[in-house]
């Protein structure tokens, strides 16, 4: 399925081969071999786990730099609301619209928009009844590639609505076109994004054939000349439209209270994701209307391409947020409703099956609980694989050996060496002519 | 020399809570007033409008400006505070839980009303309503 792109990639030159990447793959994704790690490209999802846990910074992700600017004559900036909390004193939000303005984008359009409009068409859609409850929040594109991946009997449960930043730029290049009278391939639309899983939900989205963004710049890599520009701006356009609800988006938390609606769950950091999805697997969570969840911790503000702590960034945005006026967008200004919800329903990605049909998947796995059997559970890493378990299915998939496992190795060295020092002073005859 | 605006707070639709005072404030910046007044006006403002959406299911607000002053009116068809010394009470509050995750219930709006304004008077009859008068001093 998506095996074309993901951001997250090895530096090939920094990685030292240790095991701190593949413990922390929700997917074990991550293998080392040759003393480099490898990403299983069919189960990465993008969550950018590595990428925090590597103490050699050789984990990184792909996104686009301001030279994208040069590709259309005419470029709309979609600003995640998690970059509103990345400054200190501030308190004015148009000083960062104005400075992406500065930058040199034509018109900033902020995301938090398209997060109103989504909250209004959401409550609207869950008032209708039909959705199956709990529903699941769609924003975090690695918790939907999370759950097609390891939980995929819970894909009809996710919201089918596009992103805040799929009807943020939808909105935003339609505007632009009838002001300018530009075609739409003379615009491009920019996300200035906190995560990775963006970049790669832009190449391949979920739920429809093409995203309408063109471009992915990471948040702290056009930070220091977006607080240049800040700093020295001659004047302060008006130019956010947006509410307490829209930006409360950035936050975990924010998108649940939006739908003001108080049987709601929201659970943030990939571990307590897969808590909760397993917990919901278990049909505990009947009771709930709506789930919130987010692969980082904090929400998007402590995504990897962020340039301040998620926690003092949502302190930030709380405080901005005050005395604003609730929603300053509804699902009416996008036009037609039905251009709001996904095309193509949600799929399950089978890459942790272990073979496409029940027969040949029972004989693995029994071949892999017999190489499992000898292992010695201790989930140490020596071999490559995240686990004891990872590497007997890996040995029957044909992809590693017993005796990548350093402690099986030795086992049978020891064997070895009884046999050799039990053979000591009997040298047995040769066959060689003239000898003996 | 003086201008009266008047706007109507709808109780049936939460997300338009706030709109009011929003516009308050940006019709004062226009005039000119100091960022200190504009400040003090628009934050009492939308700590009763936000009261009467949560509390009394929406209602009416007249502003009146004149250079030295500016006066809101807050009047709703509400249930009425029952005990006002409470309500003014930091941290009391009786706002739904529905609300609370938005950063409301705190129990600091009346308070903070009384603490941005230099008047305040508080009328209210239970099963009636409520009318709150505010008025920010140009020099207060």
């Amino acid at each position: 399925m998506e095996t074309l792109f993901h951001s997250v990639t090895l530096d090939k030159d920094k990685c030292v081969g240790c095991t701190n990447c593949i413990k922390h793959c929700p997917t074990e994704a991550i293998r080392v071999r040759g003393g480099k790690a490898t990403i299983i490209s069919e189960r990465c999802i993008d969550c950018g786990e590595c990428i925090r846990v590597c103490p050699h910074h050789a984990k990184k992700a792909r996104h686009d730099s301001l030279s994208i600017l040069k590709n259309h004559p005419y470029n709309i900036a979609l600003p995640a609301p998690a970059l509103f909390g990345q400054f200190n004193n501030l308190d004015d939000i148009d000083i960062i619209l104005t400075g992406l303005s500065e930058l040199g984008f034509d018109q900033v359009f902020e995301v938090s928009r398209g997060a109103e409009i989504v909250s209004d068409a959401t409550r609207k859609l869950i008032a209708e009844g039909t959705l199956k409850k709990p529903v699941i929040s769609s924003a975090c594109p690695a918790v939907v590639r999370l759950i097609q991946v390891r939980f995929p009997h819970l894909c009809d449960h996710v919201l089918p609505m596009k992103s805040p930043m799929e009807v943020a730029a939808a909105l935003a290049r339609q505007r632009a076109m009838a002001q300018t009278g530009l075609a739409p391939d003379d615009i491009g639309v920019i996300f200035i994004s906190p995560c990775p899983a963006k970049v790669t939900d832009v190449r391949l989205p979920l739920g429809s054939d093409r995203s309408q963004v063109d471009g992915v710049l990471a948040i702290s890599d056009i930070y220091p000349q977006l607080v240049h520009k800040m700093n020295h701006l001659t004047h302060v356009d008006p130019l956010f439209k947006s509410g307490l609800i829209g930006v409360s988006w950035s936050f975990i938390g924010g998108e649940a209270a939006g739908l003001l609606n108080e049987n709601h769950l929201a659970a943030d950091g990939i571990q307590n994701v897969i808590h909760v999805l397993e917990e919901l697997e278990d049909d505990k969570l009947t009771d709930l209307d709506f789930i919130e969840l987010n692969a980082c911790s904090g929400g998007c503000v402590g995504g990897v391409f962020t340039a301040e702590n998620g926690y003092v960034a949502r302190a930030r945005i709380k405080r901005l947020r005050k005395y604003m006026p609730m929603s300053c967008n509804r699902a009416e200004d996008a036009g037609d409703p039905a251009a709001l919800q996904w095309s193509r329903p949600l799929k399950e990605n089978p890459a942790l099956r272990l073979a496409d049909n029940v027969e040949d998947a029972m004989r693995l796995m029994q071949k892999a609980e017999q190489v499992f059997t000898t292992l010695p559970k201790l989930d140490c890493g020596a071999c490559g694989a995240p686990s004891c378990h990872a590497l007997a299915q890996d040995v029957a998939l044909g992809l590693a050996q017993e005796t990548d496992c350093i402690f099986l190795m030795r086992r049978q060295i020891q064997e070895i060496a009884t046999r050799l020092a039990g053979m000591e002073g009997f040298v047995p005859p040769s066959n060689e002519k003239g000898e003996n | 020399m003086n201008i009266n605006l008047h706007y109507t707070v709808p109780g049936d639709d939460f997300t338009q809570a706030g709109a009011a005072s929003g516009a308050v404030k940006t019709t004062l910046k226009q005039l000119g007033f100091r960022p200190d007044v504009i400040r003090r006006v628009s934050i009492a403002m939308y700590e009763g409008e936000i009261n009467m959406v949560i509390h009394a299911n929406g209602g009416e607000a007249d502003v009146e400006i004149v250079p030295d002053r500016i006066t809101v009116v807050l009047t709703d068809h509400g249930p009425g505070i029952p005990d006002v010394e409470q309500a003014m009470q930091e941290g009391w509050s009786t706002a739904p839980e529905n609300v609370r995750s938005l950063g409301f219930g705190a129990g600091m709006g009346l308070p903070n009303i009384k603490k941005y304004t230099d008047d305040l008077t508080i009328d209210t009859r239970i099963g009636e309503g409520t009318r709150i008068t505010m008025t920010v001093l140009v020099n207060g």
